[in-house]
């Protein structure tokens, strides 16, 4: 069962990643997900502020600078895990470096569109 | 705990196992009580408290278990109702209720309910804790663990799991409900670096299930190891951290901040379970910590007593926590390299990738051995399957230690 993580980081978190210890912490998260053979893909986002939006209204394309939704929390990344299931994708969240002082969110992907 | 909680979670677990040994469903004996319980709630302040509160509460139950056995109409449910309603009334007479609680215990760890909800069960039913609390508490999705809570209870009915048990059952029972308690009390079993704050919400209520087993079982030296095993891990917490948060291994403990009336507490259960004569994993394992308590309260460390008690506990009870433990104890009178087989030959081997006690246990036997870039690559896992960001730092600093060039 394919699992994705989002990971909410708070201003603090992301204050952290100049920090090399918090660095370090993911560098091992992440070999750790991959040694047990569970991570399928994901990455670190740069600044939610360096976003840009795009939608198609009446046939226009409207394009704005920032993130869609301005929360206090800002996304900071995903993963891609495959884990059998919500307990052990839940363990893994619970590892993740940013959940002592973010969110993240654990959600169910639907079966690959043939 | 509040005198209050101490007495409604008592009371709460008694009734319901009252009423739910007698319908054998536990699901409608809990709606029953949590109705009883709202009445309570609402008639108490404005009648006052009964003379009998107990009983108030029991009579209020019972009532509205008959009515909506009535109203479900299924025919095959009203006997055991109607049975509950003619036999409770002698019972009544009494202040005293009978205990039916160990009943309770059984059911929730009957063989054929699955194992990962046996400690949501008991938590729930015999102490009251909602669904909610208890998922936070055990990692998992509160729906999740709301859906298993309701399975569990329709098979109880459905299935007609009897809330007796076998005199031949009964140490297997014993030891599943033993087990299943210990469970709640969190990581503090396996988890050789420490314990985190989600599974310090349900020591608690461990030890208090564990007091209770001991009431109910005095004779049974196993549930009285589980009592002292718990305690003398309780013994320490005040230690566990620097006022800073850092996290602090055993061996530099303050011992001076260790909690002395419930260590004195740990070591009269332990010794009344010894007086029982009959040895367990549950009394090793106490032994084992009374054992790295008395090293460090004297000074006097014997590393061959302990690795002793670890090969009878790996006999016994060969838990993945347990075995690491084990090579880490034999490593202290045999040698590093020793102690490095014993953690390679932990079984099964895929149960060892994921687990981050064995990967600190492995990094710091790598140390020893003098072969740094292998330790620091253990120290690496380890570090990423660990979930406390304080435990993370501590392993941070033994691997910064080991390598400073990297």
């Amino acid at each position: 069962m394919r699992y994705a993580i989002a990971v909410y980081e708070s201003e603090a978190g992301m204050e952290a990643r100049k920090d090399p210890e918090y660095v370090a912490a993911y560098a091992a998260y992440l070999k750790a997900l991959a040694e047990a053979g569970v991570l399928l893909g994901g990455a670190g986002l740069v600044s939610a502020s360096t976003a840009t939006t795009l939608r198609m209204k009446d046939g226009q394309r409207l394009v704005q600078d920032g993130p869609y939704a301005d929360t206090k929390e800002e996304l900071g990344g995903f993963l891609l895990i495959d884990v059998p299931d919500l307990d052990r994708a839940l363990e893994w969240a619970a590892r993740c470096p940013s959940a002592a002082t973010g969110v993240i969110e654990v959600r169910a992907t639907l079966p690959p569109v043939a | 705990m509040h005198p209050a909680e101490a007495a409604a979670r008592e009371c709460y677990g008694r009734l319901l196992s009252m009423l739910a040994v007698r319908t054998g469903d536990l699901a409608g004996a809990e709606d029953a009580l949590a109705e009883a319980f709202v009445a309570a709630v609402e008639s108490w302040p404005r009648d006052g408290t009964p003379h009998n509160p107990e009983g108030w509460l029991w009579t209020a139950a019972r009532r509205r278990l008959i009515d909506a056995g009535r109203r479900s109409k299924t025919s095959q449910e009203n006997g055991p109702l109607l049975e509950l309603a003619e036999s409770v009334d002698a019972e009544m007479e009494c202040t005293t209720f009978p205990d039916q609680r160990l009943r309770l215990l059984f059911v929730c760890a009957h063989p054929t309910i699955d194992e990962n909800v046996r400690t949501p069960l008991m938590l729930q039913v015999v102490l009251g804790l909602d669904a909610a609390r208890i998922a936070t508490c055990l990692r998992v999705a509160p729906k999740t663990m709301g859906q298993r809570l309701w399975r569990a209870k329709t098979k109880i009915r459905e299935a007609r799991i009897p809330f007796d048990v076998d005199a031949a059952d009964l140490p297997e029972r014993v030891f599943a409900v033993l087990e299943a308690i210990y469970a709640a009390y969190g990581s503090g079993w396996e988890d050789v670096t420490g314990d985190t704050p989600a599974a310090r919400g349900l020591t608690e209520e461990a030890i208090w299930l564990a007091r209770l087993i001991v009431g109910l079982l005095p004779d049974d030296p196993e549930a009285k190891g589980l009592l002292a095993t718990m305690l003398y891990s309780k013994s320490r917490e005040p230690s566990r951290r620097t006022l800073g948060g850092a996290y602090v291994p055993l061996s530099v403990q303050d011992t001076a901040r260790w909690d002395r009336a419930c260590l004195a507490e740990a070591e009269a259960t332990l010794s009344n379970a010894a007086r029982l004569g009959r040895i367990g994993p549950f009394q090793l394992e106490a032994a084992i910590q009374s054992a790295h308590v008395h090293a460090r309260l004297t000074g006097r460390d014997d590393p061959q007593a302990i690795a002793v008690l670890y090969d009878g506990l790996v006999q016994l009870a060969p838990t993945l926590g347990a075995q690491v433990a084990h090579a880490v104890a034999r490593s202290r009178v045999d040698g590093a390299e020793q102690g490095l087989t014993l953690l390679e030959a932990i079984e099964p081997a895929e149960s060892r990738r994921t687990y981050q006690p064995y990967w600190s246990a492995r990094a710091h036997l790598l140390e020893q051995l003098s072969r740094p870039s292998d330790a620091c690559s253990a120290y690496e896992r380890a570090i990423g399957l660990s979930e406390d960001p304080e435990v993370r730092r501590f392993l941070a600093d033994r691997k910064r230690a080991l390598a400073p060039a990297r």
